[in-house]
């Protein structure tokens, strides 16, 4: 019944953190410090034998109670490079459908002897409630939790900006499309801002965005042409396709002639631009082929900076004082 | 039955619906109160009960309380929460029928009242259910509710399945002489929302519930209120625009009235802030803004009635992902003690705090209780306005602790409650 906020839960009496559930409450030296680790572990990458021993003897639990294919598997790979055991657990298919309890699941497998869980939940809240359950000695990070956070997708887009445009002071970001139901965009907002970015823009149908966006510390725009203006980073988010039988949108054509980046609208942001996307994609939904393949696109970019990001937050997660 | 003859003296009288505030004895024969404020020159106590800088009220009438019996007894039981309601004051309350199995037949309702009288000493009224197991289209049998002892129907947090269903409901209910409680909720717009749509909610990723599912709802019914003339009371408000929808229609003219859980007078939508399911509660906590103008309803009398929305829970239905857990908390024995918190800020004064505990739940279900009447039963409520308690294991009755208030300090405290002149609680 722990209701602890994500600072004090996620860092221990130094600073260091103890649990990876939320950008929220972390400074911009600690994101800093990510990023500068990340940039150490690319080389280990690019290596013949591609290991640091820095997770050797511990064991890294992937708790999937929603599937993922990318994020899965670069964690799984992030962990082995550095040398940790790796259990995947998918629980979609598992206990939790035989009726236990999320607590229970999390007892049992606690009670393997197990050093950090990796989650991902289909409801906000869930990394921080296993957080407040587990052991001491366990680290939890959070692989995405309903419409809440995805931190570590957030950190791997921050490094890739800072890796294509250096200095995030300048920068104006947009952020396109479903941000009502996206865990991404919430956590890239709060990095961007820690980050000291100068403008950020979310652009969307009214029903695809969240109530109250200020207070989230971004401006809502609804047109597209009109909010891509200028941008130097376009985060596009992915539609899901039951949007469209919940009345949110009318259509994916409609969508896309409102929403969708285009060449022609890629134009009016600046000229080196970059343009993002979490993946997975739906061409021809919320990006054109062109784009997204195109010279301004970083997308795989993105997800090769996934493993060298996803290194650097499980090895400071277990360097962490209890 | 009960011939003792006992005067409470040296505290203060507080009976709003009389209108009465003063110092002097309380006079109590055969269960039945005989003389408020005086002792008769024939008066002959067998017993004083001597009760020094304490305030002698009406007993609590409480619109809604679970106790979770019949159904759920690992949350709780009669036993357990008519001990926590006594502890808090409380002597006349309300169960809604959503108790498994539901309370739609006379036997269950007989079984509440009865069970409440004898495990719990206290006065237990079941609300029937407006609709046959709460479906939502099937009329339960109100007037064989209404024999049993339901003093009216509602459809607990259960909406009807249509404007149609509604409308027939509210014209039965007419026939049957009986008011109806409404939870207002349009389920469309509630969808699967779990907190308030507002700022919190878009920072932490949690599913919203639209004030608007409340105004819609409240819409609708004053709509078939109006149509059907029965007379309506709106429970547990949370949101400033409904009590303002109930406030226009009652200087319309309209027999609507409205109570408000305790929890939304003190809590918003930011002590949901980290995932807190302490706070999940339904109707949700909703803006500063809400929680301020629904005081000033409470002032002007819009909203009549202050009720607990007392739900126990076992410790594993507040173990799980925020939207997993089970909304409510338990909250008899905080009741009180919150309610002077806002006498202190100035919400409220004393006696009109404790009209909206008393005559002023009972009067909107037309329940002969929460006044001071001689020839009425005795039941009261003692406490002390200044004792300081901490709220932890040894001072607490209910099997539920799921309040957020747990470890909190508390202003003010029941030293007796009394039903029938008999002492079912003592501090």
């Amino acid at each position: 019944m722990c209701a602890a906020n994500a600072t004090t839960l996620q860092l221990d009496s130094s600073g260091n953190l103890r649990h990876f559930l939320s950008i929220e409450g972390l400074s911009r030296s600690l994101l800093v410090r990510i990023m500068d680790t990340a940039e150490s572990f690319t080389s280990v990458t690019r290596q013949a034998v591609k290991k640091v021993p820095l997770l050797r003897g511990k064991t890294v639990v992937n708790l999937f109670f929603e599937t993922s294919t990318r994020t899965r598997t670069t964690f799984e790979l992030a962990a082995k490079r550095l040398s940790a055991d790796v259990l995947n657990i998918n629980i979609a298919t598992s206990a939790t459908a035989k009726g236990e309890s999320l607590l229970d699941t999390i007892r049992n497998i606690e009670a393997m002897q197990v050093d950090m869980f990796v989650v991902r939940h289909a409801e906000s809240g869930a990394a921080h409630f296993i957080a407040g359950q587990v052991a001491p000695h366990i680290s939890v990070i959070n692989a995405g939790d309903g419409r809440h956070a995805h931190p570590t997708q957030a950190m791997l887009d921050m490094f890739t900006i800072r890796r294509m445009k250096g200095d995030f002071a300048p920068l104006k970001v947009a952020l396109v499309g479903d941000v009502l139901h996206s865990r991404v965009a919430r956590s890239e907002i709060l990095a961007l801002r820690t980050l000291g970015v100068s403008e950020i823009r979310v652009i969307g149908p009214r029903t695809l965005l969240p109530v109250h966006p200020e207070t989230l510390g971004v401006r809502a725009v609804s047109d597209l042409d009109q909010g891509l203006e200028g941008v130097d980073v376009i985060m596009m988010l992915r539609l899901q396709k039951e949007r469209m039988s919940s009345a949110f949108i009318p259509s994916e054509h409609e969508y896309f002639a409102r929403f969708g980046l285009t060449e022609t609208r890629l134009a009016k942001a600046k000229p080196d631009a970059i343009v993002m996307h979490p993946g997975p994609i739906n061409r021809g939904v919320e990006i054109d082929s062109r784009v997204a393949d195109g010279p301004h696109s970083v997308i795989l970019q993105q997800v090769n900076f996934g493993i060298p990001v996803r290194m650097a937050i499980l090895s400071l997660a277990t360097q962490a004082g209890a | 039955m009960n011939h003792e003859r006992i005067r409470i003296s040296g505290g203060r009288i507080i009976d709003p619906a009389n209108q009465i505030d003063r110092d002097g004895p309380l006079c109590i024969a055969d269960g039945r109160i005989v003389a408020v404020g005086y002792q008769p020159d024939d008066f002959v106590p067998d017993r004083d009960l001597a009760v020094p800088g304490c305030i002698v009220s009406p007993g609590f009438v409480d619109l809604c309380v679970r106790v979770r019996e019949p159904g759920q007894e690992h949350k709780g039981t009669l036993a357990s929460e008519g001990a926590a309601a006594a502890a808090g004051g409380i002597t006349t309350f309300c169960v809604p029928p959503d108790t498994i199995p539901v309370i739609d037949t006379p036997a269950v309702a007989r079984l509440l009242k009865e069970r409440g009288q004898r495990v719990a000493r206290l006065r237990v009224l079941p609300i029937g259910a407006l609709t046959r197991g709460l479906n939502g289209t099937d009329l339960s049998e109100m007037s064989a509710l209404k024999d049993a002892g339901c003093p009216a129907v509602g459809n607990a947090s259960v909406p009807l399945a249509s404007s149609l269903v509604l409308r027939r409901a509210f014209e039965y209910s007419v026939s049957s002489g009986l008011p109806v409680i409404l939870r207002p909720e349009d389920p469309a717009l509630r969808d699967r929302g779990c907190a308030h749509e507002g700022s919190i909610a878009t920072r932490l990723g949690l599913p919203g519930i639209p004030e608007a599912a409340e105004t819609v709802a409240v819409a609708q019914s004053l709509a078939l209120i109006e149509h059907t003339g029965v007379r309506a009371h709106f429970g547990r408000l949370s949101s400033a625009r409904a009590a303002r929808m109930i406030a226009e229609a009652q200087q319309r003219g309209l027999p609507v009235s409205a109570d408000v859980a305790i929890h939304q007078l003190h809590l918003t939508e930011e002590d949901v802030d980290g995932f807190d399911a302490l706070c999940h509660v339904e109707p949700p906590l909703r803006t500063v803004t809400d929680r301020e103008r629904l005081r000033s309803a409470l002032a002007e009398g819009v909203i009549g009635a202050i009720c607990s929305d007392h739900q126990p829970h076992d410790l594993d239905a507040k173990l799980d992902v925020f939207a997993a857990t089970e909304p409510g908390m338990a909250a008899l024995e905080t009741l009180l003690p919150l309610t002077l918190r806002l006498v202190n800020e100035g919400v409220l004064s004393l006696p009109e705090a404790l009209a909206r505990l008393t005559c002023g739940p009972a009067s909107m279900l037309g329940l002969p209780a929460g006044r001071l009447d001689p020839g009425a039963p005795a039941d009261l409520c003692i406490f002390d306005p200044r004792a300081c308690w901490r709220l932890e294991d040894p001072n607490w009755r209910s099997a539920g602790r799921n309040t957020p208030f747990w470890g909190q300090s508390m202003i003010g405290r029941v030293t007796s409650t009394l039903v029938d002149g008999k002492v079912v609680f003592q501090g």
